[in-house]
């Protein structure tokens, strides 16, 4: 199965080991994975910020890298929800790239749901251990359906005892540019999570989107937690945590 | 009331050093969550009962002109006076006019929060009739010197029992009490007086229903029963005209959801229908009715991609389960309506440049649509309304800089290689020995209150480019 890899900006830049991750998880299912070169940001920060006209011009350019693709896998529930949903609706007034972004989006998977409902992946290349508890992050959750299929794929690793932590599916605070924005406020919420994160016991905090990681790890540090681990579910189920 | 909107991040900043407020939110949004996360699971289809309300709102805001008209046939039949204002001005000088009319000298109110957006207090004060709020939330707000709600259905959510207890006492002179049910005691005292000798009662309006010509009203505390057939002879139903239902079936689907949402009751302690003026063979009721139906921007959004916006129906959950309004409370937002509903429709009725900030104080988590119970999708409104202020240019110029330098690079991939492969090393660099940057240069927002976990230094493009030179891999 021939398949293409969309990195994600945040990925290539800040966790290029994510990356590592999601390829070795799709190769060692059997899938041909190919990275196509010129792919940079999915266009949600211009979209974000209500610069349509730029998010449409970098949606056109991932439109014309991915959608020669049976499949396009992606780390990243955020930008997955971007290039599955958004692009229709940035397009809604041109009829054609309209219609080439829903051929996209009928083609484009979250990670975990690829292995899960795509590959059905019995066996994962991982001997990861170690308490856990998993963050539902927001676009993942509520734009992609990903909540059970993560959980599947770590119930196959043996060592893994995942506790799920209070409001496990509220938001973290990171949005974006809204972290940067309204750092305040932003720091308000991800401290509630941290508490969350803390009072679960866990060693390790497992969640899919690289946005939600930094802002996590970062308030984590900079209260003075050296110790919980925030790993990418990627790191965990290929067994590079 | 006067938008407070521009001072957004000054009113966010105060209400996130208050402890005591912190304290309060927390547990008011726990509550409210916990009780509808329960309530909805009562309904044996949940999910089809929104769409059904949808169904039935879209029905009612596509004919809008239609159901108006219907409404104001049926409740003019039934002997009531249908007035229209364009303007908050012109609603609160209809029933100043109404007051003046009738010799009314003081009303009694309950909870409308279309009369704090046209703030009709300060008109019926000003043209010397005293207006009594009766419930108990706002006539808490009341007494504390006219403080504005915080949330719509809960407007003194923002304070705690010691607070509310101590106004009363310093209030009506008496000594402090510590339960709540001897403070509910007290301020019934109060208001039994107010509701006897009111000449006057005004409420706001859940629905109206076109086919009877009947306005809908949603209480716990029975309050709207009390300002509407005890002595008063005059009742006005003061709201926006967004509030037309076709028929009485559309209200009783609607009614399944609201109170399920909005406190996780499965049904409110008092629903009244109200229609027309008493006649001659009912023993109570008020001698006139009238109604003044409020615009004031809502034709505005007819029509428009932010008509959805108008199937609100006030319930409240979507700031309960906001992750920002549960922070900083109703009051940072500034004006009457607060957390994504109040972001979506501040800018629309008070115009979009008095509330720049509203439509990016939210992480656009997209749990209030997920919540609404008429499906409205607040966060795509709220990203319809940054598109709009970017168009009109409203956006500050750096950020205008930085999102068209960085689109520059990232529409070029060669370009966009090597200024990451730069960018990530000297982010790699800041970190130092434990990886962490306590001060990013751009950014200050974020390094205030988190560190940023620096990159490893190299791009995944160059590490796979150079994997697959080394022939580990072949694709």
């Amino acid at each position: 199965m021939r398949v293409a890899l969309f990195v994600t900006c945040l990925v290539d830049a800040v966790r290029p080991e994510i990356g590592f991750s999601t390829l070795k998880l799709l190769e060692s299912a059997g899938c041909e994975v190919v990275v196509p070169e010129g792919q940079t940001c999915c266009g949600q920060p211009a979209y974000n910020s209500g610069d349509s006209a730029t998010a449409r011009a970098l949606a056109e350019k991932v439109l014309r890298e991915f959608e020669g693709f049976e499949y396009v896998v992606i780390p990243s529930g955020s930008c997955g929800g971007q290039i599955k949903h958004q692009y229709i609706e940035l397009f809604r007034d041109h009829p054609d790239l309209k219609s080439r972004a829903e051929v996209l989006a009928s083609r484009i998977f979250e990670l975990t749901d690829f292995l899960t409902n795509v590959l059905r992946v019995e066996t994962l290349p991982s001997t990861f251990a170690g308490h856990i508890t998993y963050h539902d992050s927001c676009s993942g959750l509520r734009e992609m359906g990903v909540k059970s299929q993560p959980r599947a794929l770590l119930a196959k690793l043996p060592g893994v005892r995942l506790t799920e932590m209070k409001d496990c599916e509220q938001c973290c605070g990171f949005g974006g540019t809204f972290s940067v924005k309204y750092g305040d406020i932003s720091g308000a919420i991800v401290d509630e999570k941290c508490r969350n994160v803390r009072a679960s016991g866990a060693d390790a905090l497992v969640l899919g989107d690289l946005g939600c990681i930094l802002n996590i790890e970062g308030r984590l540090r900079r209260t003075g937690d050296s110790k919980t681990r925030v790993l990418h579910i990627s790191q965990v189920l290929a067994g590079d945590a | 009331m006067q938008t407070q909107s521009m001072h957004f991040k000054a009113r966010a900043g105060q209400k996130l050093a208050d402890a005591r407020l912190q304290k309060n939110l927390r547990k008011l949004s726990e509550k409210f969550v916990t009780a509808r996360a329960a309530a909805i699971t009562e309904l044996d289809d949940f999910e089809g009962t929104r769409s059904a309300a949808v169904e039935r709102r879209n029905r009612a805001l596509e004919r809008l002109d239609l159901w108006l008209e219907t409404f104001e046939r049926n409740a003019t039949a039934r002997g009531a006076v249908v007035l229209y204002a364009q303007t908050p001005e012109e609603a609160t000088g209809l029933i100043v006019e109404i007051a003046k009319k009738h010799g009314v000298r003081k009303v009694t109110k309950s909870k409308s929060m279309v009369s704090e957006e046209v703030q009709l207090n300060a008109a019926l004060s000003a043209a010397g009739v005293q207006p009594v709020e009766t419930d108990l939330g706002e006539y808490i707000l009341q007494i504390n010197d006219n403080e504005a709600p915080s949330h719509i259905i809960a407007p003194v959510i923002h304070k705690d029992k010691e607070e509310i207890s101590a106004l009363f006492a310093k209030t009506h002179g008496t000594e402090r009490k510590s339960e709540i049910t001897q403070l509910t005691r007290e301020a019934r005292e109060v208001l039994r007086g107010h509701f006897l000798s009111a000449d006057m009662g005004v409420t706001g309006a859940n629905f109206l229903i076109a086919e009877t010509g009947t306005v809908a009203l949603v209480t716990n505390e029975g309050n709207e029963g009390m300002c509407t057939i005890m002595p008063p002879k005059v009742h006005v139903v003061l709201t926006g005209i967004e509030k037309v239902l076709p028929t009485l079936e559309d209200v009783a689907t609607i009614m399944r959801l609201l109170p399920r949402s909005a406190t996780g009751q499965p049904i409110s302690n008092y629903f009244s229908l109200l229609t027309g003026p008493r006649r001659a063979d009912e023993p109570d009721g008020p001698e006139h009715m009238y109604y003044v139906l409020v615009d004031a921007g809502r034709t505005g959004l007819l029509g428009s991609e932010f008509q959805e916006m108008l199937r609100c129906i006030r319930c409240g959950a979507c700031m309960n389960h906001c992750p920002v309004y549960q922070k900083i409370g109703g009051h940072a937002y500034g004006w009457v309506y607060p957390g994504p509903m109040g972001s979506v429709l501040t800018p629309s009725y008070v115009g979009i440049e008095n509330a720049l900030d509203l439509p990016h104080a939210a992480t656009l988590c997209g749990q209030c649509s997920v919540v609404c119970p008429v499906k409205i999708p607040l966060p795509d409104l709220l990203r319809k309304l940054r598109e709009k202020q970017w168009e009109r240019g409203l956006r500050p110029w750096y950020e205008h800089v930085a999102i068209g330098g960085w689109a520059f690079v990232a529409k070029r991939p060669a370009l966009y290689a090597l200024g990451s492969r730069i960018a990530v090393r000297m982010l790699n660099w800041m970190g130092g020995s434990d990886r962490l940057i306590r001060q990013l240069p751009i950014g200050a927002g974020w390094t205030r209150s988190r560190d940023f976990p620096a990159p490893s230094g190299r791009t995944f493009r160059d590490m796979y480019r150079e994997r697959r030179a080394d022939g580990a891999r072949s694709v």
